[in-house]
C-alpha cells in the first residue's frame, strides 16, 4: 500500500453473470469508495452484458490462506474417500440409487 | 527453513507440470522483475495505444464508425486496467508504475509512436496491430503466471472485434473509389513493417527469450509468432487486393510458410529509443493528462474520507 491518501484503496471484484449462480471473482480496480468501486466495475467488467450483479471488496479485509500450509490445511481430507458416493457397493439390481 | 535451490527447483517444476503460479507462491526474484517489466510494459502499451486511434474519434466518417470506434478505445483502457491489476499482484504499487511510464524508465510497444494520418490508419491499426497483438495474446493466455494468464483470457474475447472491425474499414475502403483504395494501400505500406517489428528483434537478438520459455512465461518465440502472423495476414490482404509492401515476400512450398524480406532493424531500435515520429507527442500526452487527473483524484480521495468520518460520527 502507498503511504500517499491520495491513492484510491484497492477493491476486488465479484460478478453474478446471472440470476441464481455465484459470483465470481473477475479482477479488482482502484476507487475512492465502495459506489466509485461499484460504477468503475461496471464500465470495466461488464461492457458486453456480462453481469447481472456486482460486489466490491476491499482488497485488504480479504484474508487468504497461505501456500505453504496447503498440505497440512487440506490433509484432514486425504484419507476420507468415503465421503464419496462412488466409494460405496451397491447391490447388483438396485435401480435409481 | 527451506533452502532457496530446493523453493526454485520446486518452482520450476510447478511449471513444468503446466501448473499455474499464484501471487502469493515462492517465485524467484528474477521471475517477478520479468513479469513486472512484461506486464507493465503490456499495460502501457494499452494505455498509450489510445492516443493514436482516440485521435480519429471525431473525425470518424459516420455514426456507426464513431460507436465502434469509441468501444473499442474503451476497451483498450479495460485492457490497461485489467493488466495494470495482474502486475499490482506481485507487489508493485499502481502509483509507481504509472510513475515509471510516466518518468520514460517504462517502455510501451513502440507501434504506438507512428502517426495515424488518414482514416484508413484506423483500418490498419485494428488489422494489422490488434491482429499481431492477438498473436501474441492468445500464447499469453497459457503463460505461467496465473493473474497474468486470466487477464489474458478476458482480454482476448474482446480482442478479436478489434482485428475484424479494422479488416472491415480496410476492405470496404478497397471496394470504393481509387482514390479510397490507394489511402487502404498507403496505410498498409506504412503499418506493414512497423507491424513486424511488434514481435520483437529476432530470437537469436532476444534479450529475454530463453529464461523467458524456460519459465513459460512466454510459450513461442518472437519468429514463430511473427511468421504466423505473416502467413495469416498475406492471405487476407489477397482477399480485399491490397499488395503487402515487401518484395521479397513468397511462399515457400518446403517450409510451409512465406519467406520474407528483413526488418529494418535500425528503425526499430531507433523508435525504442525514443526517437520514432511520435514518441515526445505520446509522453506529453499521458503526463498532461495525468496531471489534469490529479484534482479529481484528489476531490475523490477527500470526499470518501469525509464520509467515512461522517457514517463514523453518527
Amino acid at each position: 500500500m502507498s503511504d500517499n491518501p491520495n491513492n484510491w484503496p484497492l477493491w476486488e471484484v465479484f460478478i453474478q453473470s446471472k440470476r441464481g449462480l455465484e459470483h465470481k471473482h473477475v479482477g479488482s480496480l482502484h476507487a475512492a469508495d465502495a459506489e466509485m468501486a461499484i460504477e468503475n466495475a461496471r464500465d470495466v467488467y461488464t461492457r458486453r452484458q456480462e453481469g447481472n450483479s456486482i460486489w466490491v471488496v476491499k482488497a485488504e479485509h480479504i484474508h487468504a490462506s497461505l501456500p505453504e500450509d496447503a498440505e497440512s490445511l487440506f490433509d484432514p481430507a486425504d484419507d476420507k474417500v468415503y465421503r464419496h458416493p462412488t466409494f460405496y457397493t451397491m447391490p447388483e439390481g438396485a435401480k435409481y440409487i | 527453513m527451506t533452502e532457496v535451490k530446493d523453493l526454485e527447483a520446486l518452482f520450476q517444476a510447478r511449471i513444468d507440470a503446466e501448473q499455474k503460479i499464484e501471487p502469493r507462491d515462492w517465485m524467484p526474484e528474477k521471475y517477478r522483475k520479468n513479469l513486472v517489466r512484461q506486464v507493465s510494459q503490456h499495460a502501457h502499451s494499452e494505455v498509450v495505444g489510445m492516443l493514436p486511434e482516440g485521435n480519429w474519434i471525431t473525425r470518424a466518417p459516420n455514426l456507426r464508425r464513431k460507436a465502434i470506434l469509441l468501444a473499442k478505445v474503451q476497451d483498450e483502457a479495460g485492457h490497461g486496467l485489467y493488466l495494470y491489476s495482474a502486475c499490482e499482484t506481485l507487489g508493485v504499487t499502481r502509483e509507481s508504475t504509472i510513475d515509471d511510464l510516466l518518468s520514460g524508465r517504462a517502455k510501451y510497444s513502440s507501434i504506438f509512436n507512428y502517426p495515424t494520418l488518414t482514416w484508413a490508419d484506423i483500418g490498419a491499426i485494428g488489422w494489422l496491430v490488434d491482429g499481431a497483438a492477438i498473436m501474441n495474446q492468445v500464447m499469453l493466455t497459457r503463460t505461467s503466471y496465473g493473474p497474468y494468464a486470466r487477464a489474458m483470457v478476458r482480454i482476448c474475447k474482446e480482442e478479436s472485434f478489434h482485428q475484424r472491425q479494422g479488416y472491415e474499414i480496410m476492405a470496404v475502403l478497397s471496394k470504393g473509389k481509387p482514390e479510397q483504395k490507394a489511402m487502404a494501400q498507403d496505410a498498409l505500406n506504412r503499418w506493414w513493417w512497423p507491424s513486424l517489428m511488434m514481435f520483437g528483434p529476432h530470437d537469436s537478438e532476444s534479450a529475454h527469450t530463453a529464461e523467458s520459455m524456460k519459465w513459460k512465461i512466454k510459450r513461442e518465440s518472437n519468429d514463430e509468432l511473427r511468421q504466423k502472423f505473416i502467413d495469416r495476414t498475406v492471405q487476407q490482404a489477397e482477399v480485399i487486393g491490397l499488395t503487402v509492401p515487401d518484395p521479397d515476400l513468397k511462399w515457400n512450398e518446403e517450409r510451409g510458410h512465406y519467406d520474407h524480406g528483413e526488418i529494418d532493424w535500425k528503425e526499430f531500435w531507433n523508435v525504442v529509443e525514443g526517437n520514432g515520429p511520435c514518441n515526445h507527442e505520446r509522453m506529453k500526452a499521458r503526463i498532461t493528462a495525468h496531471e489534469n487527473g490529479r484534482w479529481v483524484r484528489e476531490a475523490a480521495a477527500a470526499h470518501a474520507s469525509k464520509k467515512t468520518k461522517k457514517k463514523q460520527a453518527a
